[in-house]
Order: C-alpha cells, then structure tokens, then sequence
C-alpha cells in the first residue's frame, strides 16, 4: 500500500496540496492552493452562519438563529466554566478556535472537499496561537512570577530543580501534544475512510460474487462515515477545552 | 533487509501501542458506568468530563497509529 496502486486508490492521494495561482516572493512559496480555498470556504462559512441568521436580532430566535445562539453559549460556558468570569476576555479567541476547527471538519467529510486539518502544519499554527496567547497573556498579568508555573508548592527543596525540569518538558510537550491530537485524528479517520472504500472498488472488481462480498465494507465505510462526524465533533470540542484550560493556567497560575 | 520491508515491519509494530489506548478508554467508560450505577442522578453531569477524558486518552492510541501511518505512506 506504500506504492500507488491503479487509478489512483491509494489513501493518500487525498491529502495532495495543489496550487491554483502560483505566487513565490523571495524564495517562499506563497501559492493560493487547495488548502488555501477550503480555509477561505471554512471563514465563510463561519460567518455566513453565525451573522446572517443574527442580522434579524428576533427575540424569539427561528431555527438558524438558535443555532447560532448555541454555539456562542456553548463556547461561552465551556470558557467560563474552566476560566472564570476574568477568562471571558480571551472569548474571541477561543470561540472562533471552536468554530473554525468544527466547521473545517465537518467540511472536510464531504466528498472531494480537503480536510484543512489533515494537514500538519494548520494544527500547528492553530496550538502555537494558543501557546503564544498563554505565554503572553500569563507574562503580561503577572510579570515574571508567571514561571512559579514551574515551581509547584509542597515540594522539597533537594528534588526541586528536577521537579522543575519535568514540569518544563510537560508545558513544551503541550502544543505538540494539542496540534498532533487533532492532526493525526483527521489523518487517521480519513485514511480509514479512503482504504475501506478501496476495498468496495477492488472486491466489486472481482465478478459478481464480489460484487455481492462488497456489501461488507460498503456497510463498514458507512459506519466508519459516521464514527468520523461524531470524531470531527469531538476535537474541535477537546482542541477548544483544552485551550480554555491552558488559559485558566496563565490567568490564575496555582502555586 | 531491505528499507521497505523494514517500514512494513515496523507500521506493523508500533500499532502494538494501540492496545494501551483500549485498556485506557475501557477503564475509563467502566469506571464511569459503575460509578452512574451507583448514582444515576450525577452521571449526566459528569458526561462532558467522560467525553473529554476518552478523547484525550484516544489521542495517545492515535499518536501511534501516527507512526504507522508515516511509516506507511510518507517514509
């Protein structure tokens, strides 16, 4: 399966990065490409969703207004149950996280649309805005003693440097561990998505007999579709939680 | 042996990690399951925790299944 078998069946054709307009300044390939377009779809998207059923303002919100409702106080309490009422203040941030990233999986479970998230590097600049905001955010609140992060009370002084070093490790190991989760969610579940259904195309290949064998993985791919919306769901929900508890940390550090 | 064999080996290898991803999320839903027998009236609102908590413990399966796959198709 690590070569490309015929017609193009193999799972990681899907993952390709085309480029439509070619633009290189300096050396940096800046070209506008597939994956450029579903982002632009997926901000579009967000917007369309959550300003035009708002422009209405009914007090007794129709359907798609509540739906917009919901999602601002869905984020909305996840925020102010892991932060507090002083963590609202990074609310844009994670509620466009929170938006972004659904609506980019939910996206990518269309048919010939490219999942944004399946790429590496859009997970990671997703966690190190995070990250940064953190960092920042914690410094400019309370200055320096923002690294007592590291040095956490009750412990004796002989182990305290290694302790330390632990707890270093454990908050660089964060952003790796918050953009691979959601990378290699997307990747795997549409890798599995794209390798059942290769197996209905090259079962059915085999005569009528096969064609009847197929029923099998046509029903697994149907089941596996539906595991991927649940799992597309599920990780913008644990990538926005896991934001807002990193920014409780920064905000109201434990010592 | 030759490269390609190699990487065949060990995607089959590291999906051997996996199996700590299913003790941990059985562990998990077990404990949650015996803990809302005992009180059913609780476990509704411990429901977003669970969630949280299999994805977070499913990640480290995928984590390997990551090495596989790399191991397959981008090595």
């Amino acid at each position: 399966m690590a070569t490309k078998e015929g017609g193009g069946l193999d799972p990681i054709h899907q993952f390709e990065v085309k480029s439509f307009i070619e633009i290189i300044v300096g050396g940096v390939d800046l070209s506008f490409t597939n994956v450029s377009l579903f982002m632009l779809i997926t901000t579009a998207c967000v917007i369309a969703l959550m300003a035009l059923p708002t422009s209405g303002r009914a007090l007794v919100p129709g359907r798609w207004q509540n739906v917009a409702e919901m999602c601002y106080e869905f984020a909305g309490n996840m925020l102010r149950d892991s932060a507090g009422a002083s963590g609202m203040r990074f609310f844009p941030l994670v509620f466009s996280l929170f938006m972004f990233i659904l609506i980019a999986n939910m996206l990518g479970m269309f048919p010939y649309f490219y999942t944004v998230t399946s790429q590496l590097i859009v997970t990671v600049v997703l966690a190190m805005i995070v990250f940064l905001t953190v960092i920042i955010a914690g410094i400019r609140m309370h200055g320096l003693s923002f690294f007592k992060l590291f040095v956490p009370s009750g412990v004796p002084i002989y182990i305290l440097p290694l302790v330390s070093l632990i707890e270093v490790i454990s908050f660089i190991s964060r952003p790796v561990s918050h953009s691979v989760r959601l990378f290699a969610n997307m990747l795997a579940g549409h890798i599995t998505l794209k390798v059942f259904a290769a197996f209905v195309v090259s079962l059915s290949a085999l005569g009528t007999v096969g064609i009847i064998g197929a029923i099998l993985p046509l029903g697994m791919t149907v089941a596996i579709t539906a595991l991927e919306f649940l799992v597309a769901a599920l990780q913008a929900y644990v990538f926005a939680i896991l934001t807002c508890i990193y920014l409780n940390d920064a905000i109201h550090p434990h010592h | 042996m030759e490269a390609e064999a190699a990487k065949f080996i060990g995607a089959g290898l590291a999906t051997i990690g996996l199996a700590g991803a299913g003790i941990g999320v059985g562990n998990l839903f077990g404990q949650f399951l015996s803990g809302a027998l005992r009180n059913p009236s609780a476990a509704d609102g411990q429901f977003a925790r669970l969630i949280f908590g299999f994805a977070v413990t499913e990640a480290l399966g995928i984590f390997s299944l990551l090495i596989a796959l790399l191991l397959l198709f981008a090595v």
